[in-house]
């Protein structure tokens, strides 16, 4: 046997070592990744049938559950944001968090309103919630924005009016827990339902926004708008505070709700409803 | 030295030569996920099974790693251990991966296994190694769960998640302690056990 600090051995370990470890790592990624992928597809889908409230107990669902509940009641649509059209011919595998990061598929942040990121994708998925005649019941939305570690995404269901809040969750943050992790909490994402994003009804213009976060209880006048802010951790709520004016503002997903509304006015006004 | 028995390898870092205690290593991940007991759990499982696994793979080829690479050795079979255990919580506990985030791949720089690896491994058998890295881990676990036990308890009211303290915000009458859940209470009650310890085994104390 070679002397074990000679170079040669010196080599000769380092290579072995190399190639078992890349060896046992790259077989561990490879092997677990699909069901590393569908766990991240499973969580989303939860999100959104908890933010729709098409569950009582989203967190009980077992995968299929969630896997069935979302492919009988939910209708996924990619949107283009600055036009407010849907995308034919969607990819289904697109992934706007990619998209964000990707040049060629994100825009500057533009607008009063900010997210504390400098870019966004041009395209995003959006879901729909129809009842048996296929008339609206409510649209989820993907939101995100920074808080004061992480960025927090989440989702948020407008009612068939599409103005007033039908649910909201996050499912993935960084922030502290038990004080900005308390977005978490069903309590307080439960405050939310019923708020109104717009304060004129059918006028969805940046002029119009009232929805977001106080601090201490909100006045008789923001009431219909606005929730109680998180107490210890008042970056968390500014960060909740704007990053739903940005969504809902005219850069974000203000152009498409007006099309979907002037679309929905038409169906209902057209005899075959 | 006379060669230490399996039970002294052990048992003794738990309360005799406690890595967090007495050597105060690994600080900073026992300060990052101590808000909940189901991540401290999680975490002091795959700090547990990383050191074992690392001091045992190192202990097997410690006749043939060169000197001169002994380092970067150890931290290759560590950090492949690392992102192994990370891949495994990824397919198979999402939820908790998601809480632990970044903090799993920190296991690499965890001083324990690095310790045990360099100061244990290299001069003991496999299975010696093994069980010493087992101790250590056992060591960690101890104080993380302690931690986490009293943070949770007292900074959110609950355990393991279910509701312990009914907490004013859920209509309740406990006023949870904010200060719980930032990582200084966890210097305190890290300090508090190390006094603790101490004051039962004075051996420990160290010269003025």
């Amino acid at each position: 046997m070679l002397p074990k600090d000679s170079i040669t051995n010196t080599f000769i370990v380092s290579l072995a070592l190399c190639i078992v470890c890349s060896l046992l790592v790259s077989s561990a990624a490879v092997s677990l990744k699909g069901r590393q992928d569908e766990n991240k597809v499973v969580d989303r889908q939860r999100n959104i049938i908890a933010a729709a409230g098409l569950s009582d107990a989203p967190k009980d669902l077992s995968i299929s559950e969630v896997k069935e509940i979302f492919e009988k009641q939910v209708e996924q649509r990619l949107v283009d944001l600055d036009t407010g059209e849907y995308v034919e011919e969607a990819d289904s595998k697109f992934d706007p968090r990619k998209a964000a990061k990707d040049p060629s598929l994100n825009e500057e942040i533009e607008g009063a309103y900010s997210i504390g990121l400098k870019n966004r994708e041009k395209q995003t998925w959006v879901y729909l919630i129809k009842d048996g005649s296929g008339n609206l019941e409510k649209v989820v939305l993907p939101i995100y924005g920074k808080g004061l570690w992480s960025t927090m995404y989440g989702f948020i269901a407008l009612n068939g009016d599409l103005r007033t809040v039908g649910g909201i969750t996050f499912y993935e943050h960084g922030e502290t827990p038990g004080l900005g992790g308390e977005i978490e909490n069903p309590q307080w994402q439960g405050k939310w339902a019923g708020k109104q994003i717009w304060e004129i009804a059918q006028q969805r213009d940046d002029k119009n926004l009232r929805v977001g976060v106080t601090k201490g209880a909100p006045t008789e006048s923001d009431a219909d708008y606005k929730v109680d802010g998180l107490s210890g951790a008042t970056i968390t709520s500014r960060g909740v505070d704007s990053l739903l004016k940005y969504w809902f503002s005219s850069n974000g997903f203000g152009n498409y709700l007006n099309k979907l509304a002037s679309q929905q006015g038409a169906n209902n006004g057209s005899p075959n409803g | 030295m006379a060669a230490p028995t399996a039970k002294e390898v052990l048992l003794k870092p738990i309360f005799d030569n406690n890595p967090i205690g007495l050597q105060i290593l690994g600080i900073c991940s026992a300060l990052a996920v101590t808000t909940q007991l189901q991540t401290a759990v999680v975490m002091s499982v795959a700090v547990t099974l990383v050191t074992a696994f690392s001091s045992a793979s190192v202990s097997l080829i410690r006749h043939r790693i060169p000197g001169s690479i002994r380092i970067i050795v150890q931290m290759v079979i560590i950090a492949s251990l690392v992102i192994l255990v990370d891949q495994v919580l990824k397919a198979f506990l999402f939820e908790t991966s998601k809480q632990l985030s970044v903090f799993v791949g920190l296991i690499i720089t965890n001083c324990i296994v690095m310790g045990r690896a360099e100061g244990f491994a290299m001069k003991n058998d496999p299975a010696m190694s093994f069980i010493d890295g087992i101790g250590n881990g056992l060591g960690y676990s101890f104080i993380l769960i302690t931690v986490a036990f009293f943070r949770e308890l007292f900074g959110s009211g609950k355990l393991f998640g279910v509701v312990v303290l009914n907490p004013i915000t859920s209509g309740g009458w406990y006023q949870p302690n904010g200060l719980m859940l930032l990582s200084p209470s966890a210097f305190f009650l890290i300090g508090i056990i190390i006094w603790i310890l101490r004051t039962a085994k004075p051996s420990q104390v160290e010269e003025a």
